[in-house]
């Protein structure tokens, strides 16, 4: 008498969707202290504030959708979706921006599509393109380094973040290394001599390289737990290197070289944190390949043509437009050769079987 | 030396065979009653040749093989028939099936039995009948009549036979044990097989941490056979696993390992054949693993049929509720919610098991670690995406039949989703479509056979009309008149009376 619910098999690696999610927020610690460590806590109240929408969100669409909350608000798909968004703006954004992009992530991103694991977009990438493109003010505001500890300047960023009626933000504003790459690029400078300004470190941005390297250092840590998988990663940061370098071997003068944009703007959350959400990529090995290497091509084009000095956010969604087609054409046992589109339903002859004889080997 | 391959996927996991595989085997003793499924086997059931109240001696054939890919099944004890009828059945869908009840009268008695002369004498169809009448099946889980696969091995040539000792589930050490303690049964039985299917080369294949089976072995085989220890892991022991990592060849997509030379049978099996032909012995036991939270986990030499309750009493456990019972490994085993269904042919292993609480499942957030760590190269994600949305054409196209059911997707999961149970499912709905296809078929060719017969008939009638015509149209016709003058006559008597009951009134 068999159980239905006591299926084999009976053993299980002990893995949950929350210890998944627990594991990368780790991993983003170190890169989150550093910021704050450089440009001021900033971030960390964009955190506090992004997690508490998601969370309230995340609440109410499942007991709209008549889902019991409990088992989903565990699961921290929310938290790192939070995270994920409160990196990825300005740290002195006025909190109706964060509220907006969360809003716009989770309702719209997430939970229309029928929330965890069904989403098309990443959402966190989603809520940030959003909010970038309503809200080009408060979303091009970005702190200068100041390297003094995480508690410096909290009384301006709170200020700012919580911004009283008819007061003007006092936080000291700047322009990131990307920012400033751009626009000195239109102002027909070379890279050799933007190259020269204080924003500029030793391997991109001043500052964001060390933010780069710690996220690195985190991407490092999910590879070792084996949350994520090194395909999506390597390929991303390939195709940003190969991307760069081809533009820089071409005209050194207008295109920065590849290190730079290794290491600036959102390049490592991409590759390790951002593009490798599983639920938005592509399921074969080959495929997380293609993707990642799409993710990395569209980034340089992005920076080095695009309106917005980083390409990040929308790299990606661009790219998870086309992961059902990559998951399609890159089935481990269909060469591309025998792959047709316009078949919904591939018939082949002679694989009738019955249960049994497919149903066990000889142990 | 032979050269060993890797096979994609597998899983590293506790082997827990320590606990029971140095124990030396006990002796079941003979249960009250013993319940023998007419189905032990893959393919169709055996049917009864006894009744009810009938005295029967061990090894008697109390059902036989009905069809080609079937086998008898025998007493396993000297008793009386008491009773033919559904009984709980370890199976993971079907909770009861038909069972034959033996009450054993302690003697223990043969039945006639011949041992064979020299096997190598005996031509090889020979052979494979005589493994049938012993009702040998595959005897490492999946229980395919030998004698099937040996019968194909003689239709094609066979480059390779394979004896299967690699035992990959967890816990389980019936395989180990028997090897330790009858390895000479094992070596003579690999001998026969081979004679049986005139196999080129023959492999013997133990894991590499089965050491003392391997000593067991290796003082017995000659370089007719070969002794191969394969790398411990998870699971190796499956067939198309096992030829993979011997051969380097894959078993093609619905397809049999006798399609590119090799057959494979396990260890047990083996023996079987061995006791079969030097003694007419049919199977009647076989070793059980008893393990997991008991009081004494050892192996059991067990009479099929035997409740398995029986043998937990043996080996010192009480039911209780915090625990479960899982007949086979805790891989691909059943957990069965009463233990008083009887060890079969295929039961390798009983498990006693703390109940942990179901984790609930979640949606899958497509992590793919299903697909890293499946065997058969399958994409399970994508399989289990089309049993749920029930497009059961596109799973059959993403090779659901390739599937063994080694659950080693369902282990990796992060969201807890049962996909074994969801394959299984869809697997069988195939099949019962299949088989509604096949009977709405047979129903159109008995309704065009009818409407041919119908149309035939009519045909013939015409045909035949002048000559009885005549009379039968004209008493037709008379009658007709007859019946409407009766009517017009009962109409008037009515009124009649009416008109007189008005005149009274009046």
């Amino acid at each position: 008498m068999a159980d239905k619910t006591g299926a084999a098999p009976h053993w299980h690696d002990g893995s949950s969707v929350s210890k998944v999610m627990a594991d990368v927020c780790l991993a983003l610690v170190p890169g989150l202290l550093c910021y704050a460590w450089l440009f001021g806590p900033g971030v960390l109240i964009q955190c506090i504030l992004a997690v508490t929408f998601a969370l309230l969100f995340e609440w109410a669409l499942l007991r709209l959708r008549r889902r019991n909350p409990a088992p989903f608000l565990r699961d921290g798909s929310a938290v790192v979706t939070a995270l994920l968004f409160a990196l990825s703006i300005p740290p002195a954004a006025p909190w109706w921006v964060c509220l907006c992009g969360i809003a716009f992530a989770i309702i719209l991103c997430k939970h229309v599509f029928g929330g965890v694991g069904y989403n098309i977009f990443n959402p966190a990438m989603a809520g940030f393109a959003f909010v970038l493109i309503c809200f080009p003010v408060p979303m091009n505001t970005w702190p200068q380094l100041s390297g003094q500890g995480i508690g410096q300047g909290m009384g301006a960023y709170l200020r700012s973040i919580f911004p009283a009626p008819g007061t003007a933000p006092d936080i000291l504003s700047g322009a990131t290394p990307l920012d400033e790459l751009k626009s000195r690029l239109e102002l027909m400078e070379m890279v050799s001599e933007i190259n020269t300004s204080p924003l500029f470190g030793y391997l991109g941005g001043a500052g964001w390289e060390w933010v780069n390297l710690l996220l690195l250092l985190g991407g490092g840590y999910l590879l070792l737990r084996g949350v994520i998988k090194w395909q999506i990663p390597v390929a991303v940061l390939t195709g940003i290197f190969l991307g760069s370098s081809l533009l820089h071997l071409y005209d050194p003068n207008i295109h920065a070289g590849p290190l730079f944009h290794l290491f600036s703007g959102g390049a490592m959350l991409c590759a390790f944190f951002i593009a490798t959400d599983p639920v938005t990529a592509p399921t074969t090995r080959r495929g997380r390949l293609l993707y990642g290497t799409l993710i990395g091509l569209l980034i340089c084009l992005l920076r080095n043509w695009g309106v917005y000095p980083d390409g990040v956010a929308f790299a990606v969604l661009l790219a998870n437009i086309f992961v059902p087609l990559i998951d399609l054409t890159t089935r481990p046992d269909a060469p591309l050769a025998q792959f047709d589109i316009f078949r919904a339903t591939p018939r082949r002859q002679g694989q009738a079987q019955p249960a049994e004889n497919g149903a066990s080997g000889e142990k | 030396m032979r050269e060993l391959h890797d096979f994609p996927g597998g899983l590293s996991l506790l082997p827990h065979k320590e606990i029971t595989n140095r124990e030396m085997s006990i002796v079941q003793p003979l249960p009250e009653r013993l319940f023998l499924p007419l189905q032990q086997h893959i393919g169709q059931p055996a049917t009864p040749v006894v009744s009810t109240g009938e005295r029967v001696l061990k090894g008697q054939i109390i059902a036989r093989a009905d069809g080609y890919v079937s086998v008898p099944v025998h007493a396993s004890t000297s008793g009386v028939i008491t009773d033919i009828g559904l009984y709980p059945v370890p199976h993971p869908t079907i909770s009861t099936a038909p069972c034959m009840v033996l009450e054993p009268d302690g003697n223990d008695a043969w039945f006639d039995i011949w041992p064979s002369e020299r096997y190598d004498h005996l031509e090889p169809v020979r052979l494979q009948e005589l493994i049938r009448d012993c009702g040998i099946v595959g005897l490492g889980g999946a229980g395919f009549p030998a004698h099937v696969k040996l019968m194909e091995g003689v239709e094609n040539a066979v480059d390779t036979l394979i004896i299967n000792g690699v035992e990959c589930e967890p816990h389980i050490t019936c395989d180990d044990r028997l090897i330790q303690e009858k390895a000479s049964y094992v070596v003579s039985g690999a001998r026969m097989i081979r004679h049986a299917v005139q196999a080129r080369h023959c492999v013997i294949a133990l894991e590499d941490d089965m050491e003392l089976a391997y000593q067991a072995l290796a003082g017995l085989v000659d370089d007719d056979l070969e002794l191969v220890k394969v790398p411990t892991r998870y699971p190796a022991g499956g067939e198309n696993q096992l030829i993979k990592t011997l051969t380097g060849k894959d078993v093609p997509s619905a397809g049999l390992p006798i399609h590119i030379g090799i057959v494979i049978h396990n260890v047990a099996t083996a023996a079987a054949v061995y006791r079969a032909v030097t003694r007419g012995e049919p199977i009647v036991s076989r070793y059980v693993t008893v393990t997991g939270k008991v009081d004494n986990p050892v192996n059991l030499q067990v009479l099929l049929g035997t409740p398995v309750e029986d043998c937990l009493a043996t080996c010192g456990y009480q039911r209780c509720e915090e625990n479960k019972v899982i007949i086979g490994g805790p891989m691909m085993g059943v957990h069965v919610t009463t233990p008083n269904m009887p060890v079969i042919k295929t039961t390798n292993c009983i498990i006693i098991e703390e109940n942990t609480p179901a984790q609930p499942e979640m949606p899958c957030i497509r992590c793919g670690n299903c697909a890293d760590v499946c065997p058969e190269r399958l994409l399970p994600q994508q399989l289990y995406w089309f049993a749920r949305a029930q497009a059961l054409e596109q799973a059959r196209a993403y090779r659901l039949f390739d599937c063994t059911e080694c659950g080693c997707c369902a282990y990796t999961c992060p969201s807890h989703i049962p996909l074994v149970d969801y394959y299984r499912r869809a697997k069988s709905q195939i099949t019962l479509d299949q088989e509604h296809s096949r009977g709405a078929e047979h129903l159109r060719q008995r309704f065009i056979r009818k409407n041919a017969r119908l149309q035939h008939d009519a045909r013939a009638a015409r045909a035949d009309k002048p000559l009885r015509d005549g009379g039968s149209d004209q008493d037709s016709r008379s009658a007709k008149k007859s019946y409407v003058q009766a009517a017009l006559a009962r109409s008037r008597a009515q009124r009649q009376q009416r008109s007189v009951a008005d005149g009274k009134a009046r």
